[in-house]
């Protein structure tokens, strides 16, 4: 009765919510392009994509804005219920998340233009393996949370401990690295960093799919062991 | 006693109001009414299909639905207020205090003191504040003597939040009141009679917002000591106000949930499309 296009239309709340649906998948789209890009500049050693993941940041920064703005706006003026209020709670708590996943492309930005100013120490395997791991999630959280698919945000939110267990590889290797050849400590760093900063975008991802859980379901799995 | 903000507390009265208070005070957590298997019919027309509900003493049960859902019937069913519409025939029961109102014998004019009635409109009678609230008491022969009668009005003004604002001038036309008093009044007037259970039919719905918010705020603390079911289109004032809310489709009773759950997450699509406003 209530699932078609020209009921949600009709609804006042509806055009709305459909518009905050909008922005939040743009939103998530320009997160997912930031953290793919930055670790572009990391794999491929390009530092002026590294320079527009950097210039675009404040793209994602006005979309936050806005989407709070949007937010405050429904609350105060359509009080929604049920599972209109659990979609725009979903929004407002997922909105900073994405904004802290954008962050850390930035930070991986940053790295990559300190690193591209040095030889490249060693190829990258594993780190390449986690960004495109950590993309995919994003993608899949987006899905989940666009079509509600609470299933898809359960399953997404496991891979996560794929992500972590590529990140402790990398963290082994890198350690090695660091003792063998001290004078290339500083590099190192800057690659922890950037396997840490893809690390803890996989958990902000696995944060988001708990929501769209908690929005599906109405059901809260937040720091429940192996809930998903 | 009823906590109202701003209100100067009544007087503790010895007597039958105090003694009536302290025995539901002793009361266990039970239900102050037990509806079963409710049919009821406006001549050939079924308004109410096996209605099944219990009503828990001293909660605010929300009575919500689109018009014509059948919750302002059910509503008056619980004090036989639809027994005056000719045609009308009840089936089932209703327990209020273990005893089925629709049972042969029933005293109706007890039953509507046991369970008053404050309904969309205002409606008080073209008399004197006192007179209005004292009517009921009167009618009852409840009170021992006219100081009684006074303290019965004094603290019915008082648990109606309205006692400040009208203590001087009681013998004044209840006319003369603002829309808001006046439905507060009329709520004093079922409360001077001790009634156990108040039903509210959109009390608020013809009031403007601060008057709404202070018969909102009336119901939450009159709950202290009565059971209150109230109709309300506002689903806004049903999530306020109320402990438990019941959704009410075409005669039928959908569901009913605390009302925490009902508007986060109620249990049945078709509430969910009411209360989110998808329904077609």
């Amino acid at each position: 009765m209530w699932e078609t296009k020209q009921m949600e239309e009709h609804r006042l709340i509806g055009r709305r919510l459909d518009n905050l649906r909008q922005l939040i998948v743009r939103m998530g789209g320009e997160v997912r392009d930031a953290v793919d890009r930055s670790m572009q500049a990391v794999i491929e050693r390009d530092s002026s994509v590294a320079a527009e993941v950097l210039a675009h940041d404040d793209e994602i920064d006005r979309l936050e804005l806005e989407i709070d703005r949007d937010v405050i706006e429904i609350f105060a003026l359509l009080q929604p219920a049920a599972r209109d209020l659990r979609f725009v709670i979903a929004v407002a708590k997922i909105t900073p998340v994405l904004e802290r996943m954008a962050d850390h492309a930035g930070n991986i930005a940053n790295a990559a233009i300190e690193l591209n100013n040095e030889p490249q120490l060693t190829e990258y395997v594993d780190l390449p393996r986690m960004g495109a791991r950590v993309s995919e999630m994003i993608d899949q959280a987006i899905e989940a949370f666009t079509k509600e698919d609470s299933g898809l945000a359960r399953r997404v939110i496991a891979f996560d401990k794929e992500v972590d267990s590529i990140y402790q590889k990398i963290v082994r290797e890198l350690m090695n690295y660091m003792r063998t050849e001290p004078t290339t400590s500083t590099r190192i760093l800057q690659l922890l960093f950037v396997a840490k900063h893809i690390e803890r975008i996989g958990d902000y991802v696995k944060d988001m799919c708990e929501l769209t859980v908690y929005m599906a379901e109405a059901e809260f799995i937040k720091h429940q062991a192996d809930a998903a | 006693m009823i906590a109202t903000s701003g209100q100067a507390p009544a007087r503790d009265k010895p007597g039958a109001v105090l003694q009536h208070n302290t025995e539901r005070d002793q009361g266990t957590i039970e239900n102050a009414i037990e509806v079963r298997d409710l049919n009821f019919f406006y001549g050939k027309v079924q308004a109410l299909h096996r209605i099944s509900l219990d009503i828990t003493r001293r909660e605010v049960m929300a009575l919500i639905g689109p018009s014509g859902c059948g919750k302002s019937t059910f509503l008056r069913t619980l004090n036989r207020m639809n027994d005056t519409i000719p045609g009308s025939r009840a089936e089932g029961s209703v327990i209020i205090d273990g005893e089925d109102i629709y049972a042969s014998g029933t005293d109706v004019v007890s039953l509507r003191r046991k369970v008053g009635m404050v309904f969309q409109k205002s409606n008080p009678f073209p008399k004197s504040i006192f007179d209005n609230v004292a009517y009921g008491v009167r009618i009852n022969r409840m009170a021992a003597n006219k100081a009684d009668l006074a303290d019965r009005v004094e603290k019915a003004l008082t648990d109606a939040a309205l006692w400040d604002e009208v203590k001087d001038r009681l013998k004044t036309s209840a006319f003369g009141l603002s829309g808001g008093q006046q439905q507060r009044l009329c709520i004093a007037r079922a409360l001077a009679v001790e009634p156990e259970v108040i039903l509210m039919d959109e009390p608020a719905s013809a009031l403007d917002p601060i008057a709404t918010q202070k018969i909102e705020e009336l119901i939450v603390g009159l709950k202290e000591y009565y059971t209150i079911v109230i109709v309300t289109h506002n689903m806004q004032q049903a999530a306020r106000v109320s402990d438990r809310t019941s959704f009410f489709l075409l005669g039928k009773l959908i569901e009913t949930n605390p009302t925490r759950k009902m508007f986060t997450n109620p249990d049945e699509t078709v509430t969910e499309d009411y209360i989110t406003g998808r329904f077609g």
